[in-house]
């Protein structure tokens, strides 16, 4: 079984859905985001997943576009994104580590030996934003030949027709993007989700998580119980971004502010 | 019209996944997928409806002002002692460029699908003032998504259209150009997906905008082809265009693809030399990738990220380039080099005082090459070159280049 399968295995006994915090590679330096990455599954984080910078992040709203910026300024690099995992699988052998990203810094790198490389690092998943299932042939005889799950997206968008198109091949996962809009701008009502996530439910058996809008410890708590795993990103990245100097350098104290806010956002989930 | 290519034809493309050979698809957020198949859904019936067409084709003659005239550039033909240099002139198309055909194109198709809110992205600006053109003509909303160097580079466009009643919206990520915008535009458009159109200047973005706006384009070629088949009862040695995105050197050179003896050759911009690192020349200094939508050629780093191009003219300085010209580039059919910013100011101020028209920054890189291209070749030979846009926009700048205060 994957890692995903048997957290979201484990965490059905324990009758609770899951916490996916988000992190910037490199945001705002290798040691700040690394600092972060260790201290996330002892914050709470479930799954965890991690952002590969790219120049033109068309999905991504202002903050996790700035956080990009940083991570491109201090030299991140696709390799250095595998690097970080493969340090963070020294010691933690159980938590799920989801790449999310766009796709020309993986084609740039080689659609084959990236999914190699990752699957070898202790990744365990790969959400990429530009690459819809009409283009997914591109990555996916090589994440399947490694064993990387392939995590779709589903947006308010998809309709009923589409649905089984783009949820034929996924594996993980499916993150359900809550709104009609990128990430850091808007959040979904409880309603919407209560009405989106069944009709989801009925096409797919993978666990589902929500994303984008999922901000506070009230709406992740909600957003855990009406799907399966709520994802926080921007949220956290304010935190951080808050927390920086006016060189961009983290302040003292800016990954325990950061996860302090997993903790908080983590006892939600477990409500 | 056109004449239906046959199957050895090079006219075909793209497949039913949009592409053309390994270029092109459709790489966009799921959000955005089911809108991209609407347009192209209802671009494929308005396509086969006459009625649209015939619309088309009465605001082109009437409101745009097509056919627009071929123009045989004799004194500059003299001057450069070689082949006759004939010009396209879609810069006396209504709005001042060739972007018209396609806005009109589109808006009416936005207008087919009820769509009530118009959004584009813009570099030179000249797409953005025919954006704003059309929308004011079909009294809808629209934003304007330019980038905020561009802003300050194209003032007298960003006052036109602000005076069509377009919102323009500085874009400050990046390099604050038509990159930027575009990236915006998406984004804009990925949070009004029910009541917004985005109507993409070129022939680039996903599957079927590359297509679709070749196809709205393609009228310049067309025309030429009988035009000079009018004037000199044959078809040109050479047909010449700029290219940023491409729109106007894909609409010039699409009629002519299957015709073998016509060189068609698409100019980039070379900016301070393909050397420096310094230009927007995706096929001669870039490799091939994905952004805003499709599969082509790119200006990159190692790592994939992409690198902000640099042009005098603000409506070439594009890192990619449309995913039809990629492939034209690898089959060896269009051949494509590149001029300097040098080099067009040189044949900005060539052709402003041979022929009497100032031309854009654009099509100076177009005519910057003709001017090495025509002594090469013999006096019975024809050039044909795409004058696709009016300069009156780039006096500005042109004056601050030449150390000249306005």
């Amino acid at each position: 079984m994957s890692r995903i399968a048997a957290k979201f295995a484990e965490l059905k006994t324990q009758g609770r859905g899951a916490l996916i915090p988000f992190l910037e590679a490199w945001d705002p330096d290798q040691a700040t985001s690394m600092a972060l990455l260790r201290g996330m599954p002892a914050a709470g984080a479930d799954l965890i997943e991690i952002g590969m910078p790219f120049t033109d992040p068309m999905a991504d709203g202002p903050i996790i576009q700035a956080a990009g910026k940083r991570g491109l300024a201090a030299g991140v690099k696709v390799a250095h994104v595998l690097t970080m995992v493969r340090e963070f699988r020294q010691d933690d052998a159980k938590t799920p580590v989801v790449l999310m990203g766009y796709l020309n810094p993986i084609l740039s790198y080689g659609p084959e030996r990236f999914c190699a490389d990752a699957a070898k690092a202790g990744v365990d998943g790969l959400i990429i934003v530009d690459l819809p299932t009409e283009e997914a042939d591109l990555l996916l005889p090589f994440s399947n030949a490694n064993g990387l799950d392939f995590i779709r997206l589903i947006a308010p968008t998809t309709d009923e027709e589409r649905l089984p198109h783009v949820l034929n091949g996924s594996s993980g996962f499916v993150y359900y993007v809550s709104i009609t809009g990128i990430t850091g701008t808007r959040s979904a009502s409880a309603e919407h989700l209560q009405a989106a996530i069944p009709r989801l439910r009925k096409a797919t058996d993978l666990p589902i998580a929500i994303g984008f809008g999922v901000r506070t410890p009230d709406q992740a708590g909600s957003a855990s119980r009406i799907a399966d795993a709520a994802v926080v990103a921007s949220a956290l990245i304010d935190t951080l971004s808050a927390n920086l100097d006016e060189h961009g350098k983290a302040l003292p104290g800016a990954v325990e502010k950061v996860l302090d806010q997993v903790r908080g956002l983590a006892a939600a989930v477990r409500g | 019209m056109n004449i239906a290519p046959g199957v050895n034809s090079l006219r075909t493309g793209p497949n039913e996944r949009g592409r053309f050979g390994e270029f092109g698809g459709r790489f966009v957020a799921e959000t955005l997928m089911p809108l991209i198949l609407e347009v192209e859904h209802a671009y494929n019936q308005a396509k086969a409806d006459p009625a649209f067409d015939a619309d088309l084709k009465r605001h082109l003659k009437e409101y745009v002002g097509r056919p627009s005239p071929l123009w045989f550039a004799e004194r500059l033909t003299r001057h450069l002692g070689g082949a006759k240099v004939y010009f396209k002139r879609d810069e006396l198309n209504h709005t001042g460029s060739h972007k018209a055909n396609n806005c009109m194109g589109q808006i009416l198709l936005a207008r087919r699908m009820g769509k009530t809110r118009i959004i584009a992205e813009t570099g030179a600006g000249q797409h953005g003032v025919a954006t704003a053109t059309m929308c004011a003509l079909f009294g809808l909303p629209c934003t304007v998504y330019m980038g905020a160097t561009d802003v300050e580079r194209q003032a007298p466009n960003v006052f036109r259209m602000k005076l069509l009643g377009a919102e323009v919206k500085a874009v400050t990520s990046g390099a604050g150009t038509l990159k930027d915008a575009m990236n915006e535009a998406m984004r804009d458009w990925v949070a009004n997906v029910t009541d917004t159109y985005y109507l993409i200047g070129t022939v680039a973005g996903p599957h079927p905008y590359p297509m679709m706006v070749r196809d709205f384009q393609s009228v310049i070629g067309e025309e030429a082809k009988v035009q000079l088949r009018e004037a000199e009862g044959r078809l040109p040695d050479a047909a010449v265009a700029c290219i940023g995105g491409g729109s106007n050197a894909m609409g010039l050179f699409h009629p002519f693809l299957d015709d073998t003896s016509v060189r068609l050759i698409g100019v980039e911009a070379g900016g301070h030399g393909i050397e420096t690192g310094e230009h927007a020349a995706s096929l001669t200094g870039g490799r091939p990738g994905v952004l805003h939508g499709n599969r082509t050629y790119l200006l990159q780093d190692d790592d994939g990220q992409i690198i902000e191009a640099h042009s005098i003219s603000a409506g070439l300085d594009y890192p990619g380039i449309g995913p039809e010209h990629s492939w034209l580039h690898d089959i060896g059919r269009v051949e494509y080099v590149s001029a300097t910013d040098r080099e067009a100011l040189t044949a900005f101020q060539l052709c402003t005082r041979t022929e009497g028209i100032i031309p854009a920054l654009e099509p100076a890189h177009a005519l910057a090459h003709v001017t090495k291209l025509a002594p090469t070749m013999g006096a019975d030979q024809i050039i044909l070159m795409n004058l696709c846009g009016r300069g009156d926009k780039d006096i500005f700048a042109v004056a601050e280049h030449l150390g000249v205060k306005l």
